[in-house]
Parts: C-alpha cells; structure tokens; sequence
C-alpha cells in the first residue's frame, strides 16, 4: 500500500459517557481504564489516533462494544467527542460552526447505516433523492441522478416501490444508493451489511467493491466479521474497550498480531486469503530452474494451484520485475495448512 | 393497601424500622381511623378540640375572589404592549369563528341570506347523500368494504332516524376543532421535543390540564369568550389538545436513533429535520394521538352544549332537564352512532399510515380513482335536490322516530321492576352508601390529612409526603372539605364497584373465551363514548341523587379496570407460564398463583386510570345533583363565576394529583418487588 494523502485524521479523540466526562480528562494527563471506571463513566472512545488516506478502505473492527460505533460516530461529529481533533481534509471538523457542518454533510460526507435507515414514507427514488431534496435541488435534477444511482446499485425498475416492499438486501441496495446520491468524498458505513443473511452478504460486499473500484471513494467501513473485513480492507483497525489496538494491513494483521487479542481474531482466518507470496518467498535469486515469474503481492490462495501444480519454484518479482526471491510447493503448503512460519 | 405494605427487598423511604412494626402500620391505621370516625362526634364536644375535627374557618383563604380578582384584572386591564388581553381573545375567537362559519356553511346551512320566511337560499350545504357517500368512502378507503357498510349505516341512522341537523352541527364544531387540536399539540409537542426545558415546564401543566374536570374547564371559557359556538369550540380545543402533545414528544423520541442521525449526515437543517423526516417517519404513532384529539373534541363538544354548542349534545341536555325520555334517549344514540363511526374511522387510518402504501408508481389520481366519482355524486345530489328536494334533505315524513317506543319501554320497566329497582337503591343507599358518607364526613380532618401524607411517606419518600400534605391543606384551605369529601366518598365507592366488576370481567376477556372477546369489543366501545350518553340511562332508570350518580360513574370508569387487569394478564412473560405449567398447576392455581400477582402493577395502573375517570365522569353527575366538588364547579358555571368554579376545579384535580402520584409509585414498588423492569401499560 503507498502512502496517499491524509483524507481524515482523528488525533488522540475520546469519548467518555457518564456524569462529568471532562473532568476526567481536565488534569491533561490520561485517565487509565480502572480510574474511568471507578468514577462511573463509560469510556467508549480513548485516546485512538487514525489516518485515513484518499481512496482507500479503511476497515474498523471490534467485538461488540468496543467502540467501533461510537468512534464512527466522532468522526462524523454525529455525537460530540469529549476530547481530541478531528481533521478532514485539514479542517477540523469540531471547530466547524454548524452552518459548516451542514455543508460539509450535505456534500463531502455520506453514511450507510446497519438497518438501512431508509424514510417508510418514501419510494425508492424519493428517498434516493432526499439527500439533494434537502440541499434544495430542482426536482427533475435531482430525480435523474437519483436514477443513476439506483441504476448504479443495480436496482433499476424498482424506483417507485416503497422500503417496505423490498427484501433486506434490496432495502440496503438503496441505502448506498441513497447516501452516494450528493457524490461525498468521504464514505461511511456502519455495519452495512450485518443485518443480512450470509448469502446476501456475501453478494452485497461484491457489489461493494465493484462501485468502489468504478468510484475511489475514500471509505470507513466498520464490522465486527473479520472475513468481511479481509475481503474489503486495505487497512484494518482493530479496537477493544475502546482503544485502538493495532492498525494494519490484512497480512500483517494475521502474520504480526500486536497481541493475544489480535491473534484471537485471526487464528481461524485461512491465512491463504490474506497472505502474499512476498511474505512466504525466500529471499535471494532462485537456486536453479524456475516454473515462472509471480508477482510478491499476489495472494497465496490466487497462486496456490500453479505452485503445487509444478515440481520446480517460482521466481518472486517485485513491482518493477525484478526478481527478489522464491517460493516452492512446501511453503505454499505450510501456508494452506496453517503450519509453521508467520 | 396490603399492596403498600412495604417489603424487604426495596429501601423503605422510612428508613429502618422493625419488620413487625412495618406489618402493623396499615392495620392499626385502619382501625385508629375507623374509630376516629365513630368517635368524632364525641370529640368533637370536648372543648379545645373542635380545630382538630373540622377545619377551622381561621384557616380558610378567600381564594375565589383572588382568583375572581385576577380574572377581571386580565380581561379589563392586562396589555401586552401591543394589544390587550380583551383584543387578544377578540382575536382568538376571531380565528376560531371564520373556519366554524365556513364548515357550518358545508355541512349545515348552506350560503343563505335573509331570515325565517324571506330566506333565500344560494347554496345548499352538502346533501345527506353526498356526506353519507364521503363518509362511506373515506370507511373504505382507510379499512375496506366491512368498514364502509358500518360508517354509512351509522350516518344513515343519524338521517333516517331524524338527528341529521344535529348531527351536523356536532360534526361542523369537530371538523374545525380537531385540526386545530392536532396543530397546535402537534407544535407544542414539537417545541418540547425540541427543549427539554420546555417540556419540563409544560408537564405538570398539561398533568394539570388533564386533570382539572371538564366543566372546570368551561368556567374560565365561559368568562372570556362569552356564551356561543366559539367558547365552545376553544373549550373543546383545549381540551382535547394536551394528549397530542404528549403523544407527539414521545412519538419524535421514539423515531429510530438510526433515522435522526441520517437526517443529520445529509445536512437537514433543524426545519427539515423535523417536518421531512421526524414527523412523517412517526406518523403511525401521532396518528394515535389523533384518534385521542378526535375522540375528546366529541366529548367535549358534547358537554359544551352547556356554555352554546349547539347539535346533539344540547338535545341531550334539553332532554334530560325536561325528563324527555324518548328524545334524550334518541339523541344519545346518534352521539353513540356518531362516536363510533369517527372512533372506527380514525383507528383504521391511524393503522393504515403503520401499513406501507403498496399502490406503487402509481399517480395519486389513479390511485385514487373514486375522487372524481366522490365531487360527481356530490354536485349531482345537490343539482337534483334544487328538482327534487328529498335528494338534498332527508324527508321528515321518511323518518322514523323511536321516542314513543323508548318512552313507552322505559315507563313498562319503571312500572314493572319499580320495586326491585327501588329496593336496590334503597338497601345500597342505607346499608353503604349513606353509612360511608357520615363516616367520612365525620372524620377529623387532621387525621386525614396525616393519613394522606404518611401514605405519600411511605410510598414515595419525603417529596411525595409533601406534596400530598400540600394539596390535601389545599383542599382545606380552600374551604372544600365537605363537598371534597363527599367527592372522595362516591369517587372511592364507584371505583371500588368498577374494580369489583372489572377486575373479573378482565380475567374472563384475557381467558381468550369467545366471551372474553365480545367483552373486550363491548368495553372498547363503551370508551368511545361521550361521558354525558351514561347519564341518560341512569336517570331514566334512578332518577337524581347520589345512587344514580354512582351507577353512571361506574359505568363510565369501568374500561380501564377490564382493559388492564386483561393486558396484565396477557403480558405475563410466557416462561413463567412454562415453569407453572411443569410444576403442575392447575388453572385456577396459575391464576392466583402466577398470573395475577404478576399483573398486579398493571391492574394497579387501570385501577387508576378507573380513578381519573371516575373523577371527571363525577363532576358530570353534578347534573343529576349529586352535592360534591362537581357541583361547586356546576353551580359556579350556572353562575359564571370565575373564581369558585376554577377553585372548585383545582379541589378536583388536587384529590386526582394526589390519588395517580400514590398509585403510581406504588406500582413502582410492586413493580420493583417482582423483578419487572419495563415500563408496562397502555
Ligand atoms: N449514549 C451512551 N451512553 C452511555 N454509554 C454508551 C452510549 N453509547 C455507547 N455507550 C457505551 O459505549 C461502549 C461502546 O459502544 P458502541 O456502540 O460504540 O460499540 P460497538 O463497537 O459499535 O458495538 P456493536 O458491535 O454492538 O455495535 C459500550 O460499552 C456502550 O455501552
Ligand atoms: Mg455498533
């Protein structure tokens, strides 16, 4: 992953609920969890750092509780944080009056919500085009783009039904429609996909990438499956009672877990999906004969059949083709059968 | 009030004291009062002593003439910089009056000039047939074919059975008065959605407002905007507004977090946020609080007959001061006829806006295809009724009139059952009702008062003790006592009555019986109406008094008890009906057992629902010449005066205040005691 530039950055943020939460954090000095909880406050958020950067998936991930919610919640300024700054696109959005705010929203943020969040009163186009009704736009305009984006999710001929009428996934089909309708930059989504089936899910996360490859959004996605969070991600944050507790790219989540937590997490996950050739591949020019050239960041799953397939190693190369290692079939193997190394 | 007994699980607000002590309290109360009630007479002789037993004259503040004071001040001198209060009713009854005269005009008179024989009549109001044809599609519309026979039959009653005209004029005063009730609740609800401090100040009022009885309500009406249809109509307003408020701040609070904050993420402003997105996302929750609105503007507009509504409810009222059996009966079955059709109406669209429309992609106008059929039956009816008159007015040589039959029936049962009936009363009378009254008259007031106030200590702590010991010295010193008491005394006895019958009738309507269900739609419809329809039964049946009085309370405030006891019943946590049911309970068992005492805190609230009812039901049975607070408060309204009749009033909601803050923190407790945490009731 390059480094791109920053879109969002949240600095030490807090979220603290309870009776007097900034008091708490009055001293300057950081309340310890034992201390917060001792004076009957709940500390959702504590002190996380993220980056964003433009265009890429940045995938928030918890257990139940942890925070996830309430953190999403902060950088939206949905709810106010008790400490901490908030910079998007180097404007710090805690500062922004709420005139600011409502611009902000109405045209560089969008959000998806778990149960979709969709007006009952509403059809489908109408509700796709609630975010531009809002902002004032004429009605013919804002009903052809809102038919682009239906069409985008692939809802077409649907558009004057009511939510009620459509099955969960279709409902959630024209969240995401509904909150890429003012084209934000930035992109939100809560669970989006939890409340489906696994099936649906499955499809829905396809779908996902597929409009995501087509716009480049700069996206915060948050779930508690880690599976869907490998399948999107480009970077995962994984966070417990509240505090971040390693920011990571997939493959370094499953190969150097910050603790016992993490490595809970991705102990069931086939490591096959996630990790690369470049992680596995030995270092150095290859010996002798080689079955071909394999690129270091393809995934072991996606190469796993040509390398067993063949008696003699592959040659790794790197983005500019040049060969940096090696990779045979016992490698490969100790990978998909989760042995040894890593 | 072994239900008050306090327990070991929860704190007593008492602090600590011997369990055995806690155990006697009640009963040494009991009887210390009973023979404080016997001995008061005695007592009462002792020198010194007399303060102790009636309230003394020392204490009583001339409340009413300051209230009377105040009320003149307002109406002849208050200026608000720009205008005076006078202007400001002026103006009020101004807004009210132009939408009444545009409603009367479509529905009762038509645009006619000239008076008596010289009438020339420019445009007829809507035909019978047109409105029975509005009325039966909107049934339709909102709840299929069942529905539309059941509206149209019920205005095809009102024109065959010749309560038309009334009819319409009652239906003028609620078309006008329910927008303006739903409106102004819903921007009152709204604006204390919006500022907790608002709605921390606008609680104990609408508390208030639902609790000062309804005539009280009259008094000041009357005073300020003056006999007529107008008075009337604010009356009703206000009246019926404080349950839209209500239901509006809890419907906006209850729109899905998940909602608010998307109306949030796209950058509502705080307009659109409420108007696009709250309000239509909790529209099946306000529509509920139309129904309310829709249902107490009736009974309002009913009652107000008293200060110039015309329509049915002065029929009503015609009837009764002239003991016109037949007529009064007549009338009170178009208001039943009329209350449930509007009741029956309002719900099916209350449920429909909870339904999604399915008609989908569809323009309102094909959706809607009976519109244009609607305006053509209308303008037809009203071009043929210019040819052919039946077709504009119901005939009165077609209509049927069952006064003679409703007479000659009530006179066979007085003639026939007079005795049975007469002996009823009569050991009812002596043996309990009389008996009580004396006693409670008797009781020294110092003594009730501690009683009230250690009632509110026990149950609710200090706060509560004090605010019981504030309203019942209140009461006294008022100078209410006597008719206060004689209020608690029918109020207490019908309750006890409504409770006995309800509590039972509930048990059978939660049995799911075949009986149970007929009992559950029966006493549905018993709460649709109109306070005033339960007088005329009773008074063709017991005449005037206390006795007649107390039947028609119990009547009226019998609902709720059945209503509770049943979804008390019926909400008990299945699991415990599981766990009865593997230890071998038998049915009976499983209902004193477990059923029951689980359903205790919602019976407890239904109880004081029938207690709130029967309050307001109690000061309407002033008509009937009972001697309590109802009558200070009818006898004030008969006057116009200001000051007794919002004393007298405020005596009412006092011992309502006192009575729904004892029981509810009561229920707390129990509620507390049995693990049950969620909110139950309505
Ligand atoms: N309004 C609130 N008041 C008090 N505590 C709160 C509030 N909102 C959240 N919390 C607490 O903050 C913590 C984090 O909650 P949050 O909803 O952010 O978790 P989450 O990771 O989103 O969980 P889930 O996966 O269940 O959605 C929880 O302990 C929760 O109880
Ligand atoms: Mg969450």
């Amino acid at each position: 992953m390059t480094e791109g530039t920053v879109t969002l950055a949240c600095r030490n943020v807090w979220k603290i609920y309870g009776p007097d939460p900034s008091a708490l954090l009055a001293g300057g000095s950081v309340p310890d969890a034992a201390a917060i909880a001792a004076s009957g406050h709940v500390c959702a958020v504590g002190g996380v750092d993220i980056e964003v950067r433009a265009g890429e998936i940045f995938v928030i991930m918890g257990l139940s509780g942890s925070g996830k919610s309430t953190l999403i919640r902060c950088l939206s300024r949905l709810v106010e944080p008790t400490a901490g700054e908030i910079l998007f696109d180097g404007q710090d959005l805690l500062r922004a009056s709420p005139r600011e705010l409502i611009e902000i929203r109405r045209h560089r943020m969008g959000m998806v919500f778990q149960h979709f969040a969709l007006l009952p009163h509403l059809t489908v186009l109408q509700n796709v085009a609630f975010p531009l009704q809002v902002q004032g736009m004429a009605r013919p305009a804002r009903e052809d783009r809102a038919r682009e984006v239906i069409a985008l999710v692939g809802l077409e001929g649907r558009e004057g039904h009511y939510p009620r009428e459509l099955s969960g996934g279709q409902q959630q089909r024209v969240g995401i429609a509904r909150s890429l309708a003012a084209e934000p930059d930035l992109w939100f989504l809560d669970e989006p996909f939890s409340a489906l089936d696994p099936l649906i899910r499955r499809e829905m996360q396809d779908e996902f990438l597929r409009v995501q490859r087509l716009l480049q959004k700069t996206i915060v996605f948050i779930t508690h499956d880690f599976d869907e969070a490998i399948r999107l991600a480009d970077r995962i944050a994984i966070m417990k009672d509240g505090v971040l507790v390693q920011v990571a790219t997939p493959e370094e989540l499953v190969l150097r877990p910050a603790d016992e937590y993490v490595a809970a997490f991705t102990a069931h996950v086939a490591r096959a999906k996630v990790v690369t050739l470049g992680a596995i591949m030995t270092e150095g020019a290859p010996p002798g004969d080689t079955a071909g050239r394999l690129p270091a960041s393809a995934r072991i799953e996606d190469m796993a059949a040509r390398i067993e397939a063949s008696a003699l190693p592959h040659a790794v190369i790197d983005d500019a083709d040049r060969v940096i290692g090696h990779v045979g079939r016992q490698a490969v193997i100790d990978v998909l059968v989760n042995r040894g190394r890593g | 009030m072994t239900l008050a007994a306090p327990d070991h699980a929860t704190a007593s607000p008492a602090g600590p004291q011997r369990p055995g002590a806690q155990r006697w309290l009640w009963p040494v109360a009991l009887l210390l009062t009973l023979a404080l009630g016997w001995a008061a007479p005695l007592l009462e002789a002792l020198p010194g002593l007399g303060w102790l037993i009636r309230v003394p004259s020392a204490l009583v503040i001339d409340m009413q003439a300051a209230v009377r004071g105040f009320m003149d001040w307002l109406v002849n001198r208050a200026h608000f910089g720009l205008f005076t209060f006078r202007e400001l009713t002026r103006g009020i009854a101004w807004l009210v009056d132009q939408p009444y005269q545009a409603a009367r005009f479509v529905l009762v008179e038509g645009w006619v000039e000239g008076r008596g024989a010289r009438a020339v009549t420019h445009f007829p109001p809507l035909s019978w047939i047109a409105i029975t044809a509005i009325v039966t599609t909107m049934g339709w519309h909102a709840g299929g074919w069942r529905l539309a026979a059941f509206v149209g039959g019920c205005f095809l009653y009102l024109a065959v059975f010749g309560q038309w005209a009334s009819a319409m004029v009652t239906l003028a005063s609620i078309v006008i008065a329910v927008p303006f009730g739903v409106g102004l609740g819903l921007l009152l609800g709204v604006a204390a959605y919006l500022s907790p401090r608002f709605d921390r100040a606008l609680r104990p009022v609408l508390d208030l407002m639902q609790t000062v009885p309804i005539f009280a309500y009259l008094v000041p009406i009357l005073f300020l905007f003056g006999f007529g249809p107008v008075a009337a109509l604010v009356a009703t307003v206000i009246y019926a507004m404080p349950p839209m408020v209500r239901v509006t701040t809890l419907a906006l609070h209850s729109v899905p977090e998940e909602i608010r904050e998307f109306a949030a993420m796209v950058g509502c402003t705080r307009n659109q946020r409420i108007w696009r997105v709250l309000v239509p996302a909790a529209k099946p929750d306000l529509m509920v609080g139309v129904n309310q609105v829709i249902m107490l503007s009736l009974n309002m507009v009913i009652i107000a007959s008293m200060i110039g509504a015309g329509g049915l409810g002065f029929d009503v009222l015609n009837a009764l001061r002239r003991l016109n059996i037949g007529a009064g009966i007549e009338a009170g079955l178009a208001i039943v006829a009329l209350a449930v059709a509007l009741d029956r109406l309002s719900q099916a669209y209350a449920r429909r806006s909870a339904r999604p429309p399915t008609a989908s992609g569809m323009s309102w106008l094909a959706r809607n295809r009976w519109a244009p059929a609607l305006v053509a039956v209308a303008v037809l009816s009203g071009l043929l009724g210019l040819i052919w008159p039946p077709a504009q007015s119901f005939p009165a040589e077609w209509q049927i009139t069952t006064r003679d039959f409703w007479a000659s029936l009530v006179r066979t049962i007085n003639v026939n059952y007079f005795d049975q009936l007469e002996a009823f009363k009569n050991a009812l009378l002596l043996n309990v009702m009389i008996p009580l009254r004396r006693f409670l008259l008797a009781l020294p007031w110092v003594w009730v008062l501690a009683l009230v106030t250690l009632a509110g200590w026990r149950l609710g702590g200090a706060r509560l003790a004090g605010l019981c010991a504030a309203l019942v010295m209140f009461i006294a010193m008022a100078g209410l006592w006597e008719p206060a008491m004689i209020t608690l005394y029918l109020c207490g006895l019908s309750v006890v009555i409504a409770a006995l019958i309800g509590i039972p009738l509930g048990v059978l309507a939660a049995s799911g019986h075949r009986a149970g269900r007929v009992i559950g739609g029966f006493i549905d419809t018993l709460q649709t109406l109109p306070s005033f329809v339960y007088l005329i039964p009773v008074v063709m049946l017991f005449r005037v008094g206390d006795f007649a009085a107390m039947i028609a309370v119990v009547l009226y405030a019998l609902a709720p008890a059945v209503r509770y006891t049943a979804h008390g019943l019926r909400s008990v946590p299945s699991e415990l009906i599981e766990a009865g049911t593997v230890s071998g309970c038998t049915r009976w068992q499983m209902l004193w057992r477990i059923r029951l005492p689980m359903a205790v805190p919602e019976i407890l609230l239904g109880i004081n629902q029938t207690i709130m009812l029967a309050l307001s039901m109690l000061v309407i049975t002033a008509l009937v010449g009972t001697r309590d607070l109802g009558q200070e408060v009818y006898i004030a309204l008969t006057r116009a005066d200001v000051g007794q009749g919002i004393i007298a009033g405020l005596g009412v909601a006092a011992i309502a205040i006192i009575a729904d803050r004892l029981i509810a923190a009561g229920a707390a407790r129990t509620r507390a005691r049995l693990g049950l945490t969620g909110r139950g009731g309505s």
